[in-house]
């Protein structure tokens, strides 16, 4: 309750802070519009923005969901074969190196005008976060821990499983958590670079038409959208990995 | 009887040597461990004994270091599949309740039978943990914790416990109470302890060794009488706690303390 309050008192001081530099700068509303005049065009579109709004939706949701699985198995992967170990990093920080921008309108291309080239952007800018966060934590798992094991006769499989992994949990909950906040984005961009859906279509378009509060308007949605996915995964995340002490 | 337990035999080290980079830890060690009695090994931090005992427990890191001993049993049986360790820090995993800590060996093994199960409730509710076995290990006390630990040891059902400091991070009144818990359950077996508490030792140990030294040796084992776990208040056992705390710090002199450094 608490939480929500503060978000509450931190919204409207944004949009206060907004409201302001539209009246000292006597900005016209084709530069910057004010939150009302936003706020207005988002209710009176709202079949509109919600009709566009699914098809992000689902590309985030799909992105997420493939992204963070193959995140997973990758560093499973790196963590149980030397050979993953040696050959698969310097690739996949390769891969990385290559900014998803500038190869969104190539997924297009490959992928087609549909949903498949989004999910997959927002896939490609999810794998390594969630990959290097579950990795880094299967790598630093308590020496003792395994001694102990080893002292008790575990396999190597038993070690992992029983072991290494729920140990890494929380190091792959940051990962995950990243992964939620940045998924919108890599949808966003994926629609930026073609596509006749989503909101991202509808940011270029209204802009393209100078309708700014709409632009606006389908601005606030995604944020809304990233602000409610980040935290539904961190409150399932929280749920699910529920030793992880809260130290605040 | 089904599946007898191998009657605990004595431990037989010989020519034990291990070097890390540049520090001998020991070098040609020799110790006979007795069976079925508490072996305590007396000693200041840092000077191998705990080395010596994950040599034993086949844990040291030996990548880093070099290594050779010579270790038997007076009945033939292999060391490996016939230890049990306990460690200082109770190394309870904090995802699993106390009931499956204490199986954890069985789990990591394969799978649980009904047996194992029932003598685990048994031996958490003998040591004051019956109304715990749910709870998760952060809900616990230290105390409680580390009984976690001495039980999930016991269910290993090991003829051999190696111990490593394991209730030094108590605070004095638990620790005594855990050292009565161990004496009585781990009687019967051939147990090592390592620590750097005389008063432990003595309480515990039917044999007692002080290491000491870079490369560290063992002196002459110290054998007090009676029955384990000893009384505090036993004037023979303050007397020897004494002795063996001065023999401890002029053991932790200022070389050793340079070598350390290093």
């Amino acid at each position: 309750m608490k939480f929500l309050l503060r978000l509450f008192i931190i919204v409207l001081s944004l949009l206060l802070l907004w409201q302001c530099v539209v009246w000292l700068f006597k900005l016209p509303p084709y530069i910057l519009p004010t939150p009302l005049s936003v706020f207005t065009v988002w209710v009176q579109q709202a079949s509109l923005i919600w009709a566009q709004t699914k098809p992000t939706l689902v590309e985030t949701l799909l992105g997420l969901f493939f992204g963070a699985l193959s995140g997973t198995l990758g560093a499973l992967l790196l963590v149980s074969f030397k050979p993953a170990r040696l050959w698969l990093l310097p690739v996949l920080v390769i891969s990385q190196a290559i900014p998803t921008f500038a190869i969104a309108p190539l997924l297009v291309v490959w992928f087609g005008y549909g949903e498949a080239s989004k999910v997959i952007t927002a896939m490609i800018m999810i794998f390594f976060p969630v990959t290097t966060a579950f990795y880094d934590g299967l790598r630093r798992t308590n020496l003792e821990w395994l001694s102990l094991a080893k002292t008790m006769n575990a396999s190597r499989f038993a070690m992992l499983w029983q072991i290494r992994i729920p140990a890494a949990l929380p190091a792959l909950a940051s990962g995950l958590r990243v992964a939620a906040a940045i998924a919108p984005i890599g949808a966003i961009i994926g629609e930026w670079v073609g596509s006749s859906h989503g909101l991202g279509f509808l940011m270029l378009n209204a802009n393209g038409r100078m309708q700014i509060n709409l632009m606006f308007a389908a601005l606030f949605t995604i944020t809304l959208i990233t602000l409610i996915l980040y935290y539904s995964v961190d409150k399932l995340l929280r749920l699910a990995i529920p030793w992880q002490t809260e130290r605040s | 009887m089904p599946n007898e337990e191998p009657s605990s035999p004595a431990l037989i080290i010989r020519d034990a040597s291990l070097r890390f980079a540049h520090k001998i830890i020991f070098e040609h060690l020799n110790c006979t461990i007795a069976a079925k009695a508490f072996t305590c090994i007396l000693g200041p931090s840092g000077v191998g004994k705990s080395s010596l005992l994950q040599l034993l427990a086949n844990i040291v890191d030996l990548e880093n270091s070099h290594l050779t001993a010579d270790v038997s049993t007076s009945s033939g049986i292999p060391l490996k599949n016939n230890i049990a360790y306990m460690a200082q820090t109770d190394l309870l995993l904090p995802w699993l309740s106390v009931l499956n800590n204490a199986l954890l060996g069985c789990r990591l093994r394969g799978k649980v039978s009904k047996a194992q199960r029932q003598q685990a409730i048994i031996l958490l509710a003998h040591v004051g943990l019956e109304d715990e076995l749910e709870q998760r290990p952060d809900k616990l006390s230290g105390g409680m914790r580390q009984r976690v630990a001495l039980v999930r040891t016991l269910l290993e059902d090991k003829p051999i416990i190696l111990m490593d400091e394991p209730f030094s991070a108590l605070d004095a009144i638990t620790r005594l109470q855990l050292q009565d818990l161990a004496a009585n359950l781990l009687r019967d077996k051939t147990v090592l302890l390592v620590t750097h508490d005389p008063l432990e030792a003595l309480r515990l140990g039917h044999d007692i060794y002080v290491m000491s030294g870079a490369p560290a040796t063992l002196g002459e084992a110290i054998r007090p009488l009676g029955d384990i776990p000893r009384a505090t208040n036993n004037e023979v056992i303050l007397k020897l706690q004494g002795e063996l705390l001065m023999k401890l710090e002029a053991a932790q002199s200022l070389p050793m303390m340079a070598m350390q450094l290093l």
